[in-house]
């Protein structure tokens, strides 16, 4: 996994309790992971904050997926 | 706290209403007065909020944790019907509520729809009477009165719209409530924060610029902290503000005295990655 992935990684289970190895790129944070909608919200500031990237709300809505959100945060951090 | 610790809030009992995690400003001014040696109880609306809310409101030894919905008469009669019954009075209440459909927060304030134009209102503003109505018989011996208010309902502020009309209409009932409640000593005042990186504010569209803004043209160049509002939130709960009552107190890094961007500011502009030609 790259630094990136590695890092988002460890806030998901931080924020939302679960076990490491549940997180993977696929996993789904509503479905798979098991987080409600603030918990989605509260994700995407941490990941604001640890990044310090802006994620706004259209892109946060088409952020499903631990995969979404490291794709995201890459491409911003390449801009 | 220490046992032998006496806090300047020792022997007081307060409400808050509306802390949604721990960057929450409920939650900073909830810290502050706890230090102090208050004892809290807590509302929130609905399982998620509980979640959160029930281990904060534990980590300051309080398992006073009550359901709220503030728009059903109801459910707030509940709430101050158990603070009768476990405290039999009541000191201070900090109201931190505020709603807002998402979707009337963006765009121009004339769009404003008749039924969100209602809900905001209701929600953000006449919740706040609604509290005091029914912390009054309570507050025995005084009190104190704090909602959180934001410069957007003195000035135009982009985005914040009808919640702009909502916050205008919150102060003047502010300066209402201090009059109808003055002569029992119950002081009633809003908190004007600076814009912080919130729960709230995530429904708040560009809010990196906003905040990016203020700090480059608010007098202490900077952006308000948790430990800011915490503790001016705490003067306003405490007799340290004995004399206060009807005011709006900015505590926003005195970005509300500005008049233009400062000289020393740079240009910065808003980044929306869509409109970006790559």
């Amino acid at each position: 996994m790259s630094d990136v992935a590695e890092r988002v990684k460890k806030i998901v289970v931080n924020y939302l309790n679960v076990d490491e190895g549940k997180v993977t790129l696929e996993a789904s944070f509503i479905d798979d992971l098991g987080a409600d909608s603030l918990d989605t919200v509260e994700l995407v500031m941490a990941f604001e904050e640890e990044f310090g990237v802006e994620i706004p709300d259209d892109a946060a809505e088409s952020i499903q997926t631990v995969g979404d959100a490291v794709a995201f945060i890459t491409k911003q951090q390449a801009a | 706290m220490s046992s032998h610790h006496q806090g300047f809030m020792a022997g007081k009992r307060g409400l808050v209403m509306g802390v949604a995690n721990d960057k929450s400003i409920a939650w900073a001014i909830s810290k502050a007065c706890a230090e102090q040696g208050a004892e809290l109880a807590f509302t929130f609306q609905g399982e998620a909020l509980k979640k959160r809310v029930v281990p904060l409101a534990a980590s300051l030894g309080s398992d006073f944790v009550l359901p709220c919905d503030v728009t059903d008469a109801a459910s707030l009669d509940a709430v101050f019907e158990e603070i009768q019954k476990r405290w039999g009075k009541l000191d201070f209440v900090l109201h931190a509520v505020a709603f807002s459909d998402k979707n009337e927060l963006k765009g121009r304030y004339v769009e404003t729809s008749s039924a969100n134009f209602d809900l905001t209102m209701n929600v953000s503003c006449y919740s706040f009477t609604a509290v005091a109505q029914r912390a009054e018989p309570l507050m025995t011996e005084g009190g104190s009165l704090v909602t959180l208010t934001y410069y957007g309902a003195e000035r135009v502020m982009p985005h914040y719209n009808v919640m702009g009309v909502a916050k205008a209409a919150l102060e003047a009932s502010v300066r209402y409530l201090a009059m109808d409640l003055g002569p029992k000593n119950i002081r009633v005042n809003a908190l004007s924060a600076g814009p912080m990186k919130t729960l709230a504010a995530s429904g708040i569209g560009d809010f990196r610029y906003i905040l990016k803004w203020n700090e480059y043209n608010s007098p202490l160049r900077r952006n308000v902290t948790q430990d800011d509002v915490g503790r001016s939130g705490l003067y306003l709960l405490s007799d340290l503000s004995s004399g206060v009552t009807g005011e709006t107190h900015h505590v926003d890094c005195g970005y509300h005295v500005v008049g233009m961007k400062a000289e020393d500011a740079p240009d910065i502009s808003v980044h929306r990655p869509e409109a970006e030609a790559t």
